[in-house]
């Protein structure tokens, strides 16, 4: 019984902590709500992909919640079928991204000399690349249409700033007297580094893994809107493509079509940031035991 | 008896070419099993630096830190390991030497499995309960699941004190360790840790700057002045309290208030040619503490750094000038 009681209150003080900041627990719900929606709403809401000539075009109705577009197809449906792919290549990038720089960038201030000036010159460097152009280049060689593979691309790309950040937040931590206390007791630099440096900076890191994954979000939607990536099914940035290259953005009809996608990647990216606010509390053992 | 640490010509020096500070220079002592020794010094002599070589945690610029008759430098990696764990570090700073992520269950349950004191987590738990009683942590049961914020200064100082008695250390170097306690619960953790040497036959080298606690933790052990990076004079705590003959150390001793009206009255008032003490940066020659000694020799004292002497009483002392001079701190 003990095996689930103690994450079940784990779980209650968590949720309870996040509640401390309402805009930021706001922020959860809505994530939340838009990870059901993406994950679970496709198995109750089909995707409409019959042509309805009567009905190009229509604001939204109680019929079709966020209109139709130019095939009078309903877009509420695609933005439920859309959401999946998106988040799903933001974090598998974000994880990517997160383990690099955590694992390195903390081994770069712990081992120091040598190894320290190895990662750092391969950060700088990687850091120097401009990522979109890059990336834009490689699409051209390479087949970007599986979403592992994109996601994969991204975070391959986007660890340097994050371990930077890490290593010298590690430096700082790793001068304290506990950590010399570890070393004192021959605890090992694995102990070291995950139970000694990594919890003191777990704020930090999962607010950092949240804003990767923003930034995933954004960059491949760039590359979809570019045309730069051909992924194919509904995807919150392939309606945004079409949309586009047929002109929507000089109809005053088709403004829900456009504005729709857009609306949704911008209503999800608020709410993860703003979640963040709730994860500061969440991660701070301070709070924890005053709860 | 051989002794259980030996320190030989120990330097560190920090910084390079001009900015270069020599933090500890040249300093050389030995400690008995069982013994007792305070370093004393004000802060910046580099009596922390010494405690942090000895404890394996600072690499020294030259000099040999010798333990158990080994220098440690040439211990092969499963005996560098088996000196680690014998010496272990208390730090002055509670609130900064336990991790504010880990309860104290966790504290002290890593080290006792890490190094199989136990045989598994019901076995650490248990041990980590006993090691609370040790220290006076009580109830242990109401204890150990807590996080050290949730925890006071001196509780805090046990609990450091208990994860340091995980790894069955043989030497202790307690850097400071209550000078950032509440004043009332100083002496229950003096008395603690005196309790501790006996009980578990740990050797400690005591680092503090307040020469009143160095003679109550001490009293039968010894004392070691240090100044700006050297030794100025040790010897019994008992003789170096009564009978101290570097000027350093009787302005020390007489500059340590005294409850009693009647004792502070007749007590001896050193005055110092200088009060302020000199940057490391720019060292006086010499004897380092001329600039400030009442008993200044010109082209003597500014000119050759003073050898540590035997003296004919007990212990050393870094001063031709004064060497046999006895100076009634009470008058």
């Amino acid at each position: 019984m003990d095996i689930i009681r103690g994450p079940l209150r784990w779980l209650g003080t968590t949720l309870k902590l996040m509640t401390y900041n309402k805009a930021g627990f706001i922020g959860f719900l809505v994530t939340l709500a838009i990870l059901l929606m993406a994950l679970v709403g496709p198995f109750f809401v089909p995707l409409d992909t019959k042509t309805k000539l009567d009905k190009i075009y229509q604001p939204p109705s109680t019929e079709h919640w966020f209109g139709t577009d130019h095939q009078g197809r309903d877009i509420f449906s695609q933005i439920v079928h859309g959401g999946k792919d998106v988040i799903y290549v933001a974090a598998v990038a974000a994880f990517l991204s997160t383990f690099i720089a955590v694992t390195f960038g903390t081994l770069s201030a712990f081992a120091g000399g040598a190894v320290d000036s190895v990662i750092m010159g391969f950060t700088d460097i990687i850091l120097t690349i401009p990522q979109f152009p890059l990336l834009a280049v490689l699409a051209a060689f390479i087949k970007l249409d599986n979403l592992t593979l994109l996601g994969v691309f991204l975070g391959l790309l986007s660890w340097p700033a994050l371990l930077r950040a890490v290593r010298s937040q590690a430096l700082s931590l790793k001068e304290r007297d506990f950590v010399e206390a570890a070393r004192a007791l021959d605890l090992g630099a694995g102990h070291i580094i995950f139970r000694e440096l990594v919890p003191n900076m777990m704020t930090y890191i999962v607010i950092s893994f949240t804003l990767a994954m923003t930034a995933a979000v954004y960059t491949q939607v760039g590359l979809v809107l570019l045309g730069l990536v051909p992924v194919s099914s509904s995807n919150w940035g392939v309606m945004i493509s079409l949309a586009w290259t047929q002109g929507a953005i000089f109809f005053r009809d088709a403004m829900w079509r456009i504005m729709m996608p857009i609306l949704a990647i911008a209503v999800f990216q608020l709410s993860v940031i703003t979640m963040t606010r709730s994860l500061e509390l969440a991660f701070n053992p301070r709070l924890r035991t005053m709860a | 008896m051989a002794p259980i640490l030996e320190v030989r010509n120990l330097t560190k020096k920090f910084g390079k070419g001009k900015e270069t500070v020599t933090a500890v220079d040249s300093v050389s002592f030995a400690i008995e099993p069982g013994e007792t020794v305070c370093l004393v010094g004000e802060s910046g002599c580099g009596k922390s630096t010494t405690g942090r070589m000895v404890a394996g945690l600072l690499e020294p610029t030259s000099g040999e830190v010798l333990f158990e008759g080994k220098n440690i430098k040439e211990l092969d990696s499963a005996g560098f390991r088996r000196y680690r764990q014998s010496v272990q570090i208390i730090h002055q700073d509670p609130y900064a030497s336990l991790n504010p992520t880990q309860t104290v269950r966790q504290i002290l349950t890593a080290p006792l499995l890490r190094h199989n004191k136990v045989k598994n987590r019901a076995g650490a738990e248990a041990r980590a309960l006993e090691l609370l009683e040790v220290v006076d942590l009580t109830p242990a049961r109401d204890m150990i699941d807590k996080y050290p914020h949730q925890l006071s200064g001196g509780q805090r100082q046990r609990v450091a004190v208990a994860r340091a008695l995980t790894v069955e250390p043989k030497f202790i170097v307690a850097d400071e360790a209550v000078s950032m306690v509440d004043v009332s619960i100083r002496v229950s953790i003096l008395t603690m840790l005196a309790r501790l040497k006996e009980q578990f036959h740990v050797t400690f080298l005591f680092i503090t700057h307040d020469l009143a606690l160095a003679k109550y933790f001490a009293w039968t052990g010894r004392i070691t002045v240090m100044y700006l990076g050297r030794i100025v004079e040790d010897g019994p705590t008992q003789r170096l309290i009564t009978d101290p003959r570097h000027p350093y150390t009787q302005a020390l001793l007489s500059a340590v208030p005294e409850a009693d009206p009647e004792l502070a009255h007749r007590k001896r008032q050193i005055e110092l040619r200088e009060a302020e003490i000199p940057s490391l940066l720019n060292l006086p020659s010499g004897c380092t503490f001329h600039p400030r000694c009442p008993y200044f020799v010109p082209g003597e004292c500014d000119q050759r750094v003073p050898p540590l002497e035997p003296l004919d009483v007990g212990g050393r002392v870094a001063c031709p000038v004064r060497k046999h001079e006895h100076v009634p701190l009470l008058v």
